[in-house]
Formats: structure tokens, sequence, C-alpha cells
């Protein structure tokens, strides 16, 4: 039995191009579809059903009057640290907990103009802070392809939604690995734009210098016209690059991949990698080399310093960017006597674990006396990982690794053990601190069943040839098609 | 480089956090783990490598110099914990002993 819920976007564009099916039905099979598996996998923090079904009547509507919008009457779900005009954003914490924002971020706008329907918020890790939503203040979301499993972090609501079918894709928000982790162990594409390509406004900020919105999508295809809509200069973040929005018509969508020099970063000894996740790393780089694709290796020599020098540098951001959550303007306020006890009590009940260990630990590495040997000392890392990228890139036009060196960890199995947690970022942190795009997706199963994830990075502004080579893989692969199944 | 609890306590009044006894032995802990861990880069040799604050080429952002509409009082005000006469209110600044 197939339900409208587990189309892929553009599969569900041809239907409603063709009349073969309305948003209305498409939304109520989503909605349908919520409310028989959410009680399990929990994506959702917030649903909005009434509203989607309008946003649906009005999609039909406009179809019936000839117009056509690249999302017109697709549901799309969103993380909820995305703020969205008159629905709660919560960000996982309680310090927001019934905060309702008076505007839409911006990507959200564009979803809007572009015609999405919207069924509601996603679960996260607390402020974007974690690699498996168990930082959730509320509640932990579980994986659909095994429910004894995370999804992944911090937009791990975002991809069990899209897994589960609760959704036809989403948006979350990539700092060190958060759309391209999850998107991995739910057997997703994800991608994580070039940093500035997508508008930061209206994303509730955690580390200002790697934020950045991106996609999570059942296919390659999905993930090339959501990028298409919500990427694009805007004036509302000054660090929004003046580039044109990605252009997917101008990518060359061939399953030929020959001429296209593909670097192969090793996967080291030391970084815990699963032995069925290394033979699935192996096989891809044979089909790949099988598409006519010519395989170097490159060398990316300080890419194990992106872990502690992460784990000061987004600290450090976060502590200067959390200070708002104060109790005074929105969210949670304790009760207190004087201003500094209101600051300090709101504070310590509002933030949970995960996030009260970050912020003490950017505060420290801030602090005057140690500021140059650590903050400085990991901007100086982060400055080696870069030009290891300019070195390579020089070389290669794309480079494949691997998304997370395990498959879906049991819940519970890391979240007492913070450097256990922070390890399940190893791959993805070098490309979130060197500003550059990357794309997860899913390059075979383990043992398991649980889905394993390809990584795909490019220079800067060159998500079109990560599009490419992803969408010839998928081509000549098929693990794009598998859906969990449910029981 | 073990935390201390002194220096626990330290950090938390810096950022504005109200720890409980329990956290406190829990975030010595911790962050003395996660401390000895990105103490690896101090290994690296950084001599003379520019810090990348970020990736972006470091400019100035100007707009145009138009007026704009603003956040209404009222909606700035809806999710005020307490408000009071078109202000956010707030436990007294100045205590009087």
């Amino acid at each position: 039995m197939t339900s409208p819920a587990d189309l892929t976007i553009h599969e569900a564009a041809t239907l409603l191009r063709e009349d073969a099916l309305s948003a209305v039905v498409l939304t109520e099979a989503v909605i349908e579809r919520i409310l028989a598996v959410d009680n399990d996998v929990r994506a959702y923090l917030t649903l909005t059903p009434e509203a989607a079904l309008e946003q649906a009547a009005q999609a039909d509507a406009l179809r019936a009057a000839g117009v056509t919008l690249p999302l017109l009457g697709i549901p799309i779900a969103l993380k909820d640290n995305l703020s969205t005009r008159g629905v709660p954003t919560s960000c996982g914490s309680r310090i927001l907990e019934g905060y309702v924002p008076p505007f839409d971020a911006t990507v959200v706008r564009r979803l809007k103009e572009a015609g999405a329907v919207l069924p509601g918020k996603t679960n996260l890790d607390e402020f974007a802070m974690g690699s498996s939503t168990e930082n959730s203040a509320f509640f932990p979301t579980r994986n659909p392809w095994r429910l004894d499993r995370v999804p992944g972090g911090s937009s791990g609501g975002s991809a069990a939604a899209v897994a589960a079918g609760e959704a036809l894709a989403a948006l979350g928000s990539d700092t060190g690995g958060s759309v391209r982790q999850p998107a991995a162990l739910c057997g997703l594409v994800g991608v994580r734009p070039t940093y500035g390509r997508c508008s930061r406004y209206g994303l509730v900020a955690f580390a200002s210098s790697l934020d950045q919105v991106g996609p999570l999508t059942r296919d390659v295809t999905d993930a090339a016209l959501l990028l298409s809509v919500v990427t694009g200069h805007d004036p509302c973040d000054s660090t929004s690059l003046p580039a044109a929005p990605f252009d997917s018509t101008a990518v060359l969508w061939t399953d030929d991949l020959r001429g296209m020099r593909i670097g192969v970063s090793p996967i080291g000894d030391s970084a815990g990698v699963q032995p069925d996740v290394r033979r699935a790393f192996d096989a891809a780089v044979d089909t790949l080399a099988g598409l006519g694709a010519e395989m170097m290796t490159v060398s990316l020599p300080h890419s194990e310093s992106a872990l502690p020098a992460y784990y000061l540098i987004a600290p450090a951001e976060a502590s200067a960017n959390l200070a708002r959550f104060d109790g005074i303007r929105y969210g949670y306020r304790a009760k207190a006597e004087t201003l500094e006890e209101l600051y300090t009590r709101t504070r310590g009940e509002g933030f949970g674990a995960e996030v009260k260990r970050r912020l003490m630990l950017g505060t420290y590495a801030l602090r005057a006396g140690y500021y140059d040997a650590y903050y400085r000392k990991a901007q100086q890392a982060r400055t080696l990982i870069r030009q290891d990228f300019e070195a390579a890139f020089a070389q290669v036009e794309v480079i494949i690794g691997l998304t997370s060196p395990v498959t879906a960890f049991p819940l519970g199995e890391r979240v007492s053990d913070p450097l256990r947690m922070y390890l399940a970022d190893i791959f993805t942190l070098p490309q979130a601190l060197a500003g550059l795009p990357a794309l997860s997706l899913p390059c075979g199963f383990d043992a398991d069943g649980l889905p394993i994830g390809l990584q795909l990075t490019a220079p800067a502004l060159e998500e079109g040839r990560l599009l490419r080579v992803a969408y010839a893989y998928e081509q000549a692969t098929p693990w794009h098609i598998q859906r969990p199944v449910r029981s | 480089m073990p935390m201390t609890q002194e220096e626990v306590r330290q950090i938390a009044a810096l950022a504005r956090l109200a720890l409980t006894d329990d956290e406190i032995v829990l975030f010595q802990e911790q962050l003395s783990a996660i401390l000895d861990y990105v103490a690896s880069l101090q290994e690296l040799d950084t001599h003379q490598i520019p810090p990348t604050a970020t990736v972006l080429p470091l400019h100035t952002v100007l707009r145009e110099d138009v007026p704009g509409s603003t956040l209404p009082q009222d909606e700035a005000l809806f999710n005020a914990p307490q408000a009071q006469a078109g202000c956010f209110r707030t436990p007294p600044i100045i205590v009087k002993e």
C-alpha cells in the first residue's frame, strides 16, 4: 500500500501538475501518517494541521487558476529553530517554551512564497547543540528505521519526519554537521550549502560563523529543488553572499562522470569507523570509478584538528549569542528578587545540561588570559583546515568521504558522555569550519539494516558539482528507493 | 588541564548561570575531560598562521538609507514575561539598603 506521503517532491509535483493528485489529499495523507506514527517517532514539537490544510486548499485554488510555483502544495517540515510568525519556536529549550515569533525567517518566507504547505515544527537538540536529538528539553526523537536508535542530530526531528513520511522534505540547520549527520543516519539526502548561501535571518543563532540552513530530502533531485528555493541573497543577513540563488537547471543531470576528478580522503584508522560502514565507502568509490570518474587520493592533514577547534569556536560564539536569553523580553523567567538573580536563575533553570556545558566552555575559552591559548589557536587551526581544502581542490573537483563513522547508535548510549557524542561529528566539522558546501547521501545499509551516508564536498558556491556527482551515484545505486518498514 | 570546582563557579558566574552543587561536580569532571581533549591543539604548529574568524571577506555591509517599518509595540511586548505601561518589567536594578 503506497501513500502520497511517501512520494518525493518531484513525483508529487508531477502528479499535481497532471491533476492526478490534489494538495489537500497530499496534505491529508501526511497528517494521517503523522497521527499514525508520531506517537512512536516523535519527530514534531508543534503541529499546525489546520493551517497546513488551509495552505493546501489555497494551493489547489492557485493550481486551478493555472499558477505554477516550485513547491506548490508540497508539505515541508521546519526545524524548530527557524522563526515562524504566529507559530511557537522553542529551539527545543525550556527557555523559549511558549515563545511565538513576530516574524518569519527568510527561508520560511521563501518556502511560503514558493507555495509550500507547512505541517509543523520538528524536534532538535536544544539550540541545535548535539548529535542525537536526545538533548531536546522535551523528548528524544526516534529513528524510523529502528525505534531504539537515535535519528542523529541536531536536525533529528526533521530527518525522522522525512524518513517516516511525516513530510515530503524538511529544512534543518547545520553548524557542525546537523543536517548531514541525521541525513546519513536516516537514509536521506542532506545538504549544507556554502556559508552565506542561505540567509540566517530568523534562524536562531548558535554559532554565527558556522550556522547554515539546509534541506533534508528523499533524493538528490528534491535537494536541488529545495536549494533553488531557499538560497539567494538577503539584505537582512549581513553575512549573506551577493550570489544568485542556486540554479538547478545549470546542473549536469547525467549518469556519466567521465572527466570528473574526485578526491578520496582516506579514512584514518583512529576514527572508530564501523567495519560495514568502511566497506560501503570502498564500494561507493568503486561505483564512482565505474561511472567514469577519475579517482585520486587527497590529503587533508589538519582534519584531526577540526574537532578540538570546533569545540572551542562554536561554544565561544554560542556563549555570546545565547547571552540574549535573560528572561527579560521573551521566554522563561525564573522567580527572583534582584535583576542579577533573575538572569542567573532564568538561565540556570531554562537551559539544559549540554547548553550549559557549551556556554561554560565558550566562556572559559574567551576569558581574559586564556584567549590566545584556546580561541585564537582554534581560529588558526581553522585557517590550516581551509588551506588543506584549497590545496586539494587545486587537484580535484569534488572530495568524497564518510558522513558519520557509525550508523544510528542506540538511544542513551552516548548522552551521558559529552566527548563521545562530539566524536559523532568528526567527519562533518572540517567543511563547516571551511565554509564549504557538502552533501550526504545514502550509500548502503549495515548488518542491522541501518542506513550509511556518503559525504561529498565541493569548493565554495559549487553545489552544482555535489549534485551532479550525487545524482549520477544515485542513478547507479538502489539505496534511496528503500523506505523504513513500519511495524 | 583539570578544572577546579572554584573555577567552575567563576565561569558559571561569568556566564550568568546559577548551577546546583551537583551540576558543579558534574561539570568539573566533564569540562576537565573536554579541555584535556582540546589541549591537543597546542601541539599544532601555528607559527605565522593568521586566525580565521569568518570564511567571508570582511567588509562592512551597508544598505540604502530608506525608512522602513519596525515592530509595533504590542508585538514587541507580546512575548514579555512581564510588561507594564509599554515597557518590559524587571525586578529593581538598584536596591535600597
